[in-house]
This record gives C-alpha cells, sequence and structure tokens, in this order.
C-alpha cells in the first residue's frame, strides 16, 4: 500500500496536470486571499467565496533555506538528506502575492522579475510511505 | 494632556549572554537595579508589567518582590514586547492606577536558531505552512531585504559594514554579549544563512532581562536629577498592504509598514523630527531590516542608507548613532526584554552616563524602535 500521492493539506490546491492554487475573493470588494478563509482581511467582509488562482506570475522576491528549519513544525527531509531549497513570493495577477517553495536553489538561477509556474511535488514520506505533495513554483518553460 | 506626563526615573539592565540564572532571577535582577537606580523601594510602585516568550506568567516574580497588591499585568507583543511594556504601564499612570510603575521584560531561549514554536496554532497560521518549512523568520527578513536591494540600491557590501559597525559597538559596550569586533571580510565571507544575509548579518537568540520604572513627570525630580521624558510611545499594527513575517500571502497593492505608521505618530505626537534626534535603537533582528528601518523610521530616504553607512554616518560619531550598545546583533535577542533594553540604552546616553559608547555633544532626545510578528511595531521619543 506504499507509493501512494497525498496532498500537504486537502483542499489547499487543485490536483491533475495543470493544479491551481485555492483561494478567497471578498464578494463587496473583490480582495482575493491565500490560502482561502472565510473573511476580508482587507474590509472586514464575511462574504467570501473560493476562487482558483492563476498557474502563472512574475517572481517579487526570494531566498535560498540553506539549513533545516526547527523540526517540529518542519517535518521534511533532516540532516543528510535535508536539501536547500528556494523560496519566494509569486506575484499573481489576482492582486496577490503568494508566498512558496521553489524548484530551484542555485542563486543564479533567480532573477526577480522571470516567470514562475505552479507545480506539485513531493516534500517529504510519511511513515506508512505515501508521498505528501505540497505546490511549488518553478520557472516557466 | 501633555504627553511630558511621564518620565523614566529608573532603568535597570540584567546584561544579555548566557547565564545561569533563571528568567525569574534575572527579571528580579533588572527590577531590582531600576528601583535602586531610582532611589524607590518595592513598596512605592502602584502598578507593574512584565512580559515574556518562555514564561507564561512573568508576573509570579512579584512573590520575590513583595506581595503589596499591585495590579500586576503581563503582555505579550512578539518582538514588540519591551516597547509595549512601557507604554502599558504608563497608560496605567495616565488611567489612575498609581505615581509610580514599573515595566519588567525578561526572557531565556534555547541555543540554535529561533523556533517559530512546535504548532502553527498559536499563531493563526495553518499547519502546512510550518510542515513544508516555510514558517521559518530569517526567509521573510531575508526576502524583504532582498527585495529592497533590488528596489533600492542596497550592496552586499552595505550589509557587511552594518554588522561591521555593530559588532565595534558592541566591542566598547562593557554590557554587551559580543564584545568582539569583526573584520569586515569574517563578517563577509560568514556562512551564508538565507540569501542575502549571512551568519553574521543576523542576531542569536539569548537571555536577560531590562526593566525601567517611571512616573507622572512632575514628581520626577523627587527621585532624580536627570529624568529622561517620554515624549511620545506609540503602538500600531500591521495594515493590510504591509509585508510581514509569517505571510503565507501579502497584496501586491502595499501600503506604509506599522513600522512607518508607528514613527510618524510618534514624532507627530512628540512635535519634533528625525533631525532632532541624537541617538536611535531601530529593530536590527539582521542588518537588513536595520537598514530598512532607518528608512521607514524617518531618518533616511530609500536607498540612501547605503551612502550613510558607508561614511560611517551610523557610528557612534556619526550624524545618527545607530544602536550604540552594539544592537541585537552584539547582544542577542531575550525577546521580552529587548525593547526595554533599546530604552536601557537611550536613556544612558541622554543622561550622558554611557561609559566607553558615549555619543559625543550630549544628545537632547533619543528614539527607540521594536518590530515583531505579525507585523507589531512600537516606538518611543524620549528627551531630557
Ligand atoms: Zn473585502
Amino acid at each position: 500500500m506504499a507509493g501512494k500521492q497525498i496532498p500537504v493539506h486537502p483542499g489547499l490546491f487543485t490536483e491533475g496536470k495543470s493544479p491551481q492554487l485555492v483561494g478567497s475573493k471578498c464578494a463587496d470588494c473583490s480582495e482575493v486571499t491565500f490560502p482561502k478563509q472565510s473573511s476580508c482581511p482587507k474590509c472586514t467582509s464575511e462574504k467570501a467565496e473560493e476562487i482558483l488562482l492563476s498557474r502563472k506570475g512574475t517572481l517579487w522576491t526570494w531566498t535560498i533555506q540553506h539549513f533545516a528549519p526547527p523540526s517540529p513544525p518542519y517535518d521534511g527531509p533532516q540532516g543528510d538528506d535535508f536539501v536547500p531549497y528556494g523560496v519566494g513570493y509569486i506575484e499573481l495577477e489576482e492582486g496577490v502575492r503568494v508566498e512558496s517553495r521553489l524548484t530551484i536553489n542555485d542563486e543564479k538561477l533567480f532573477k526577480i522579475g522571470m516567470t514562475m509556474e505552479l507545480g506539485i511535488e513531493k516534500y517529504r514520506t510519511d511513515a506508512d510511505g505515501n508521498d505528501v505533495m505540497t505546490f511549488v513554483f518553478q520557472p516557466a518553460s | 494632556m501633555s504627553s511630558d506626563d511621564i518620565a523614566i526615573i529608573g532603568i535597570g539592565l540584567h546584561p544579555f549572554g548566557r547565564h545561569e540564572a533563571t528568567t525569574i532571577e534575572m527579571g528580579v535582577m533588572a527590577a531590582n537595579m531600576a528601583l535602586k537606580d531610582a532611589g524607590i523601594n518595592w513598596k512605592d510602585v502602584d502598578l507593574a508589567c512584565a512580559g515574556s516568550l518562555e514564561v507564561i506568567q512573568p508576573d509570579t516574580m512579584i512573590k520575590y518582590m513583595g506581595l503589596t497588591g499591585i495590579p500586576f499585568t503581563t503582555l505579550f507583543n512578539g518582538c514588540a514586547t519591551g516597547g509595549n511594556l512601557m507604554r502599558t504601564t504608563a497608560n496605567g499612570i495616565l488611567a489612575g492606577d498609581g505615581d509610580i510603575g514599573i515595566a519588567v521584560g525578561m526572557d531565556k531561549h534555547p541555543r540554535g536558531a529561533f523556533s517559530v514554536g512546535s504548532t502553527m496554532a498559536g499563531l493563526g497560521l495553518p499547519e502546512w505552512y510550518g510542515n513544508t518549512g516555510l514558517a521559518v523568520n530569517p526567509q521573510f527578513f531575508s526576502m524583504k531585504t532582498m527585495r529592497y536591494m533590488h528596489d533600492f540600491g542596497i550592496t552586499d557590501e552595505c550589509l557587511s559594514l552594518c554588522a561591521q559597525k555593530a559588532f565595534e559597538n558592541g566591542s566598547r559596550n562593557e554590557q554587551a554579549w559580543r564584545r568582539k569586533a569583526l573584520s569586515f571580510d569574517e563578517i563577509a565571507n560568514s556562512q551564508m544563512v538565507t540569501n542575502p544575509l549571512r551568519k553574521r548579518h543576523f542576531c542569536s537568540p539569548s537571555e536577560g532581562a531590562a526593566a525601567v520604572v517611571i512616573c507622572r513627570a512632575d514628581v520626577a525630580k523627587k527621585y532624580t536629577t536627570k529624568p529622561i521624558y517620554v515624549k511620545a510611545n506609540v503602538f500600531k499594527t500591521r495594515l493590510h498592504g504591509s509585508f510581514e513575517v509569517l505571510a503565507p500571502a501579502t497584496p501586491t497593492a502595499r501600503l506604509p509598514a506599522p513600522s512607518v505608521q508607528a514613527s510618524q505618530a510618534a514624532f507627530e505626537k512628540a512635535g519634533v523630527g528625525p533631525e532632532d534626534i541624537g541617538v536611535a535603537q531601530l529593530q536590527d533582528t539582521e542588518v537588513g531590516h536595520e537598514i530598512m528601518h532607518m528608512a521607514e523610521n524617518g531618518f533616511c530616504r530609500d536607498g540612501e542608507q547605503e551612502k550613510l553607512i558607508r561614511e560611517g554616518q551610523t557610528k557612534i560619531e556619526g550624524k545618527i548613532p545607530v544602536n550604540t550598545d552594539g544592537g541585537l546583533l552584539a547582544n542577542g535577542e531575550p525577546v521580552g526584554a529587548s525593547g526595554l533594553r533599546q530604552i536601557y540604552e537611550v536613556a544612558l546616553q541622554l543622561r550622558g552616563d554611557a561609559t566607553g559608547r558615549q555619543v559625543p555633544n550630549h544628545p537632547k532626545a533619543g528614539y527607540t524602535h521594536v518590530y515583531g510578528f505579525p507585523g507589531v511595531s512600537c516606538v518611543t521619543v524620549l528627551s531630557r
């Protein structure tokens, strides 16, 4: 029963060939937030609806996580298994910048403003041998 | 009501670093130093306020001070705790709780990198955010710095010069934790932590406590010949549109950071401007934020830091001395105590008592600024 792919959190992103992040949009002021929430942090409205966010955006800022974060809460690979990963904010046309792990971790490959595209990737294997999947952005092809 | 209503009459510091003493014991020591400095006894204190990250109820220190029945408030506002401790104590005095109050901050963090805690539940964040390795404070510090460098032309060299100044100031401060000046190369070649920031660009968690005794300004001269007046003490939280630590997303439409709001309101209330400030303590979790906070607090325009730091203008003998005691880089950050350490240092400087690191020409006014999760800032304007 090993090898199943499970999302790190249900309802965080859609699955399949063209995955999308699930956010929310305020019915009163149109502000978009991620992850989805039932109220609007901008105008205090309690009418927010679920929306799917753009798959592509631009890199607004970035860094590289060179050491394994304190665990818990981090539950990915530790010690010798840890591989540095990129982190960035991706500016989407919905007017929101989303923080994400990035598939690149070589500083020479980052350029603020470059086009990035959403993917879903395994970040750890759980105790039952399942691949735990999370969202990542990668340079758009 | 005049903002001159409150005066600082006593200050105490249990030096930051690594110590045998418990958190509460350090808090008691700092409080007793501040009382002694004010020439008063615990029995004279009408109200108290304490804060800590690691100790849930720092008010339990009262059993070592004396069970006098006074109102003793506890609060925690992340790295902005210290500034808000003095403000809340002052508000108690202004509300009629009494004439003399004490604010005490204390903490004792485990060694190694700061952890945000084992669960996201207490931070209002989803668990996946922590699980996947995004709930890491240095990532934010680095990404805000990275974008700022891109927008305003701040160089890697400027980052390391800023750190070099911090350790140089620490070497002049007998109470600092890190008292060894570091060369530019030691800093610039230290290990990369989260680009563009390196190991020697960051502060470390540490231990310590700080306390201030404040009173109604009209009675201050009874206790000290050198009262320090609190011209403004402003606390602000983030607006929807500022880029903050531990944020899974942030709006593209930017609004001013909480530090900008707090700073502008504080200068307005104090009736002075950044040009009147002779010594400033700015939250320097790492050098990127010291640099950005210079502009956010009105001490320069965005990008001007490059020139100011290269010219040495933020050094003790410069035009606008910043973090004269070595700041967080040389003292580490006991979160609950840090803001009161800033106030301690500025009070010393304004009294003219900052041995080994005294800002020349006896400054008339000083400034403190803390910033923390989830986007909170507290600013004070102090004068002699
Ligand atoms: Zn709204």
